[in-house]
């Protein structure tokens, strides 16, 4: 197997931030990273989908359905292996997601948009309604093992949350890359840039769609198992369409340059926000949407343009495609 | 790592660059949180500050805790909390807002215990942030005191609790209060309808209702329930399947804007000339409701609390330095924030230490466990929960709004003992209400 | 049969509700393709300064119901026209041609920035304006007793339907801006400013949504957080009806708000899905939702 340049980037990244966690962070900053790498996962998912031009507005359906399926798994089916709950969940994303896939394909733009938040927010009814999953209030996840060890609570269960979540992450972003570079992925591009040109080459821009949305709701669903054995608890928030909101913008905000970019756009994210509630618990949200639209504003292809910038000469900025991108160029530091 | 280190591209540099900028920062910003740390007693304080549930809620408890801070600091208190601080050392706050959901709480909860270093945590309105925080409290052991959320699941389903307490009351209790006042109050009516919001706390408090009042008043027939989404805000639909039922008594553990809007709407529309309705969070909008609400509305602050809040010197102090701060008297989630923190001060001195020293979590745990210490609003027993639940009576009364002063009182006021509405230790809310309250001592 | 014509009734007046809200969004959509998330908070600075106005007019205790409605439409009016120019001149005017997905993102900073904004100027304490509402007093009809305000409303509703109808359909600035709908280039080639059109577009839309939150005001307790509420709705509304279309947008107010009401009625229990329901069910068997242009493929 030969790896690519950002493939043993990945490695490598990965083994720094294993060891940084593991020996150097504070309690609070693993868990940070830990709940931003989950949740990136799911804006991996978010991000898959915008490379063939559609936009969930529903993605937390299966960042729920992953969280549930780890805190039910645990809880009424008395399963505890750690790795099993995640796999019941990304099972549990994938069946649902053959079924609303063949629906949702049908659709372009903004409706496919507000049917995927539609769906979500009608899982996210069923489970307010649910007494006997605590409504609202979800319920916590039991305490759970992994290859054999209890994990409950204590540094060593945040340590356990962390390994997983780095190893999960660093491995789907390891297939995703590939995935891209496969014919598939790129066909997903061309079906952005124009479908019909796809189809009169004899591919179905349809059922392409259709493995690429089954696929973002595994991974999906994977970073929401995550986010439940790292928080310890579930609720119906997790498919509410603010949620779904936020995976989206954090997609936005790294773009869709790269593997890299939603993890560095979650952890800039949830860095911005705790220290904007830790500094100004009253204005918080507008710190947050000034840095956010600060970002749009000069960095339209996200965070990630930052570091592919110095490579001006590189193919990617010379391309004809976007007539806007000048209108900003004064504006760039 | 060497050999990672060595193929790293440009790129990959960049990244870690980049992250590890983030990282230094990250850590730069908490040393200098860490660095205002100088004996001093850190609480941190989380309430909503944005969202629906600040106006009602939220500010009003983060303004209580400003006034008792302030008022502790400079041993302005009457006995017994006339020392200065806490155990001699000055209390800090540092308040964040508890919007955003439970995932983003627990991360939050664990920031202040483990970045800025908090020596306890007061706070949690919302039923779903206190279930998810009651876990990590015990694992970061770091003391933590909800002072409001109202789910009967806290303490039954984390059955050891160490670090955790409430010093607010259980859901439960408001609706067996609301059954009983109603029982003594309207023994004839026989047709009563419901409206929650739909959640966990209007599902709950439904539940409860229903079964206390079948207890109370078992001739009494439910001839209807609207369960509208929650902050709806529009009510038209639900006030006509309502009036069509004709109730005599209409239930709602609405809150906040939804309460209001609610109110309003169906005075207008006719409903409340012909039933009464009975709010179990009605106190809080007690300053705004004028001649919105009709006179008689049967209202509750969820315990003694605020305008129910007994007469005593704290109290008393309470109020005036509430309302020359603020110039409105403290509605009940205030009060409740109020007593959370003279808790915590009174465990905390009762752990000892000398002059000055801030006790560990174990040691206040220790003694606030089982304790009793007088609030604002009376004495308070951590009676229940192997002591880590606090056992107090609830008050209803009945709304009067006088037009020539433009102020609104409270009238027909009955109290009923802790021991009364709350169930005894190993049972659950759901089996003593069904059991017909075995063991209720009422005064 | 009273709680049929409950349904009818209490469904016209909630429609009545959602046609106001979604209006503002499917015109900036239609003409601007801006799917404007801040959309609420436009709503909701509309609803706290028709509440603070309202506040001062009654502030002695007396004023009479006309003088009221003036007051919220010129609440609606001068906080619709002043927050939407301050965003489109400040901000918006400099995104134009973006992609649409990044114009929600913007819009969504915008709402952040809003809703943290409204609360530094107006607090987190409810704002009470029931004069309007109550002054006008109710209305037995058929036995059901309803409030006038909402009969009020209704009329309000038809009013702004019919008016923008005609405004796009009978004057020449409407022909004008449907010719930008239709196709921004050609019309920019025919000589149009099309960005004098956007300016125009986005105030008529805020100050829509603004007159919405102001019409509502009265009947609520306004507080933090209602703008972010009617969101997901207006957006339910202008996807059923069909984006950027009006007779769409009445037609998807009236068939939501007549589901609702009858869910509320007969099936309380579905009343948390209905919303959705019927917009997957419609977007089912209509995927341009009721009147939504099917768009020409383009190679």
């Amino acid at each position: 197997m030969r790896l690519d340049k950002t493939e043993l980037a990945l490695i490598g990244l990965a083994v720094v931030l294993l060891l940084g966690g593991l020996f150097a962070a504070p309690g609070w900053l693993i868990f940070l990273l830990t709940v931003a790498l989950a949740k990136a996962l799911v804006v991996q998912g978010v991000v898959m989908q915008m490379k063939a031009g559609l936009v969930s507005f529903g993605q937390g359906l299966f960042y729920c359905v992953g969280g549930y399926a780890v805190g039910m798994g645990g809880q009424f089916l008395g399963i505890s292996a750690g790795l099993v709950l995640l796999a019941i969940g990304v099972v549990a994303a994938v069946v649902l997601a053959m079924i609303l896939g063949l629906l949702m394909t049908r659709y372009r733009e903004i409706y496919f948009a507000m049917l995927s938040l539609a769906f979500s927010m009608i899982l996210y009814g069923v489970l307010v309604k649910s007494q006997e999953l605590g409504s609202t209030d979800g319920f916590n996840v039991n305490s759970w093992t992994l290859l054999g060890q209890t994990i409950s609570g204590g540094e060593q269960a945040t340590h356990a949350v962390f390994v997983l979540t780095v190893i999960a992450a660093a491995a789907v972003a390891f297939f995703l890359n590939r995935y891209y570079r496969s014919s598939v992925g790129m066909t997903c591009e061309a079906i952005r840039e124009n479908e019909v040109r796809v189809e009169y080459l004899g591919l179905s821009p349809r059922w392409i769609n259709y493995a690429n949305y089954v696929a973002a709701a595994a991974v999906s669903a994977l970073g929401g198992g995550l986010t439940a054995l790292a928080t310890g608890h579930v609720d119906p928030d997790m498919a509410y369409w603010t949620t779904s909101g936020e995976f989206v913008f954090i997609a936005l905000l790294g773009g869709t340059g790269s593997v890299f970019a939603p993890f560095l756009a979650a952890i800039v994210f949830s860095l911005v926000r705790t220290y904007a509630i830790e500094f100004l618990p009253n204005a918080w949200q507008m710190i947050l949407g000034f840095t956010l639209l600060g970002i749009v504003v000069f960095l339209p292809k996200g965070l990630w343009s930052l570091f592919t910038r110095a490579r001006v000469d590189a193919p990617v900025s010379a391309a004809p495609s976007s007539t806007s991108n000048t209108r900003t160029g004064g504006a760039r530091a | 790592m060497k050999n990672a280190q060595s193929t790293t591209t440009r790129v990959a540099g960049r990244i870690a660059a980049g992250v590890a900028a983030a990282a230094l920062a990250s850590t730069m910003l908490a040393g200098v949180a860490q660095a205002a740390e100088n004996g001093k007693f850190r609480v941190g304080i989380v309430t909503f500050l944005s969202g629906p549930a600040a106006g009602p809620f939220g500010i009003p408890s983060a303004n209580a805790a400003k006034v008792i801070v302030e008022g502790l600091n400079k041993g302005a208190l009457p006995a017994p909390y006339a020392s200065k601080g806490i155990n001699g050392a000055e209390i800090e706050a540092v308040i964040i807002d508890e919007a955003g959901g439970a995932t983003k709480q627990v991360e939050e909860f664990r920031n202040l215990v483990q970045r800025q270093k908090v020596d306890a945590v007061v706070g949690y309105i919302s039923s779903g942030d206190c279930l998810a925080i009651a876990p990590v409290a015990e694992e970061l052991k770091a003391l933590t005191v909800f002072y409001d959320c109202g789910t009967s699941r806290l303490f039954s389903e984390d059955t050891k609790p160490k670090y955790s307490f409430r010093t607010g009351l259980d859901a439960a209790v408001d609706n067996i209060g609301a059954a009983r006042y109603l029982a003594a109050t309207k023994p004839d009516i026989t047709k009563i309808a419901g409206i929650q919001q739909n959640y966990a706390w209007g599902q709950d408090s439904w539940h409860d209702f229903t079964l206390a009042i079948a207890q109370t008043m078992p001739k009494v027939k439910v001839v209807e329930n609207q369960m509208p989404k929650v902050f709806q805000g529009q009510y038209g639909a639900e006030i006509s399947a309502l009036s069509v039922k004709k109730p005599e008594v209409v239930h709602s553990s609405f809150w906040g804007g939804d309460m209001e809007a609610f109110v309003l709407q169906a005075n207008a529309r006719g409903l409340l000339d012909d039933a009464t309705v009975v709010l179990t969070c009605g106190e809080s909008a007690l300053d705004r409701f004028k001649d919105q609400a009709p006179n008689g509305s049967i209202i509750g602050a969820r315990g003694p609390f605020g305008a129910f809040a007994p007469k005593n010197a704290l109290n008393d102090w309470f109020v005036k330095s509430y309302t020359d701060t603020y110039s409105m008297a403290p509605t009940y989630p205030a009060t409740k924030m109020a007593q959370a923190i003279l808790g915590l001060k009174a465990a905390a001195e009762k752990a000892g230490g000398g002059n000055g020293t801030v006790p560990t979590a174990d040691a206040i745990s220790d003694a606030f466990k089982g304790s009793t210490f007088e609030s604002v609003a009376g004495t308070v027993k951590m009676d229940r929960a192997d002591g880590h639940q606090a056992v107090q009576p609830i008050s209803y009364g009945t709304y009067k709004y006088d037009p020539k002063t433009g102020k609104a009182t409270i009238e027909n006021v009955m109290t009923f003992s802790g021991d009364c509405v709350t169930p005894p230790d190993g049972t659950t809310s759901d089996a003593w209400i069904k059991a017909g309250f075995p063991g209720a001592k009422c005064n | 049969m009273l709680s049929f014509f409950a349904v009818l009734i209490d469904g016209t007046i909630y429609a009545s509700w959602l046609f106001l809200v979604a209006a503002g969004l499917t015109v900036i959509y239609g003409v601007m393709r801006i799917l404007n998330m801040a959309h609420g908070s436009f709503y909701a600075i509309g609803a706290y300064t028709a509440a603070s106005a309202i506040g001062w007019y009654f502030a002695d205790g007396s004023g009479s119901a006309g003088m009221s409605f003036l007051i919220l439409i010129g609440a609606a009016l001068v906080a619709g026209l002043v927050v939407g120019l301050a965003v489109e001149r400040g901000l918006l005017q400099f995104m134009y041609g973006r992609d649409e997905i990044l114009m929600v993102i913007i819009t969504y900073a915008l709402l952040l920035i809003l809703e943290d904004g409204m609360k530094l100027v107006f607090g987190v304490n409810p704002y009470f304006a029931y004069q309007p509402y109550t002054a006008l007093g109710r209305s037995t009809i058929a036995g059901l007793k309803v409030s006038n305000y909402d009969l009020v409303l209704i009329g309000i509703a038809i009013t702004v339907g019919v008016a923008l109808w005609a405004w796009l359909e009978r004057t020449n600035l409407g022909k004008i801006l449907r010719a930008v709908i239709h196709d921004r280039e050609v019309a920019r080639a025919m000589g149009v400013n099309v960005r004098r059109m956007f300016t125009l577009t986005f105030l008529i839309g805020t100050t829509l949504g603004a007159l919405a939150g102001a019409l509502t005001a009265p009947s609520i307790s306004v507080v933090p957080g209602i703008g972010v509420e009617v969101i997901v709705l207006a957006f339910a509304v202008v996807v059923v009806g069909g984006m950027g279309s009006i007779e769409g947008a009445a037609v998807g107010a009236l068939l939501l708000g007549l589901s609702r009401a009858a869910a509320v009625h007969f099936a309380p229990q579905f009343e948390l899905f209905v919303i959705y329901g019927v917009m997957s069910l419609v977007l089912a068997i209509r995927p341009q939702g009721l009147f939504g242009r099917t768009l020409a493929r383009k190679i």
